[in-house]
């Protein structure tokens, strides 16, 4: 017992450490709060081309560095956050974004867990509404297709 | 009665099939589509690895094809397509520019020297801003463009002879030589 908490508090060190060691990758200090946020949320937002599952801000990769480097000079020059979405879309395509767009060729991606949702509840709408009928047609002999 | 497997056993089949079509269009893991196929390629304007006092641009390769190969001394990958970067050379179908991407000219230089140097000219990329115009994520990366400066095709990766005879050489007019 005792031993499993040492272990437990190992791992929990060490989680902490690598995260640490991940906050470290990115020192950038945007000269003001406003754009510090927005540098934050874009370089989370957009992911590193070469790693492919780290967001720009998480990844050790050189062409990260120089891509943060690139959101940094669009910021600072007062660009949008949307200029440098666009920008990043042109040179590495819809994959470069962890949130994709709101286009036609992607509108399954959001159109899907809403469709789903509707098709669930048709569903359990219509199992719900045959047990019903079986409950108050109770005293009636049992259909053949009825559940049971 | 039938009903009841019936459903279930359509939905999965469905299921399968749609899964099946995912798998086996979904890009090789690591390939991203590039979005500069059939679009203008980027301009550039660096230094000349050979002599960085001279600048070499895109400006001077409309009119003909060229495959613009991404590379860097510190790249292994690079190293072992090297040797079809100089039979692309020979074969003088197409010019071969390269792009020397966050590299040191030194090491570059010594590089070429040591393999042999296939390269038209090439542009010494330091700061990978030109790279990133390309969508360069990973050398090797090679780019073909046409005469009118569309981009045609990119080989992500190694430029084996097979890519080079599947994919590059049918994309090319006929036997025309474009060597200098």
């Amino acid at each position: 017992m005792r031993r499993a908490t040492a272990i437990c508090a190992a791992a929990a060190g060490l989680a902490l450490a690598s995260a640490g060691a991940v906050r470290a990758i990115d020192t950038t200090q945007m000269p003001t709060p406003e754009l510090q946020a927005r540098y934050q949320g874009l370089t989370h937002e957009l992911r590193c081309v070469q790693c492919q599952d780290e967001a720009l801000a998480d990844s050790p990769a050189g062409v990260a560095a120089d891509l943060r480097r690139q959101v940094r000079e669009m910021l600072l020059a007062g660009k949008s956050d949307d200029d440098v979405r666009n920008f990043m879309l042109a040179r590495y395509g819809d994959f470069v974004l962890f949130r994709p767009r709101f286009v036609l060729k992607n509108v399954w991606l959001w159109a899907a867990p809403e469709v789903l949702l509707v098709v669930g509840a048709l569903v359990a709408w219509r199992v719900v509404r045959k047990r019903a009928r079986l409950v108050s047609a109770d005293t009636e002999p049992l259909p053949d297709d009825g559940p049971d | 009665m039938i009903n009841r497997f019936l459903i279930p056993v359509v939905a999965f089949v469905l299921l399968a099939v749609v899964l099946a079509i995912g798998i086996k269009h979904s890009p090789e893991k690591g390939i991203i589509a590039s979005p500069l196929i059939g679009k203008p390629a980027p301009q550039f304007s660096l230094p000349s690895l050979a002599d960085r006092t001279h600048t070499v641009s895109s400006a001077g390769l409309r009119g003909r094809w060229y495959l613009l190969n991404v590379w860097g001394s510190w790249c292994g990958t690079c190293r072992e397509e090297h040797q079809m970067l100089l039979e692309v050379r020979r074969s003088g179908r197409v010019r071969l520019i390269g792009l020397d991407w966050k590299d040191d000219d030194q090491q570059a230089l010594g590089y070429l020297q040591q393999l042999g140097d296939p390269y038209e000219f090439v542009a010494a990329d330091h700061d990978g801003r030109t790279a990133i115009d390309w969508g360069v994520y990973a050398a090797p990366e090679s780019f073909l463009v046409n005469p009118q400066g569309i981009v045609v095709y990119k080989c992500m990766g190694e430029l084996t002879p097979d890519i080079w005879e599947k994919e590059i050489l049918p994309r090319l007019p006929k036997a025309q030589a474009a060597g200098s």
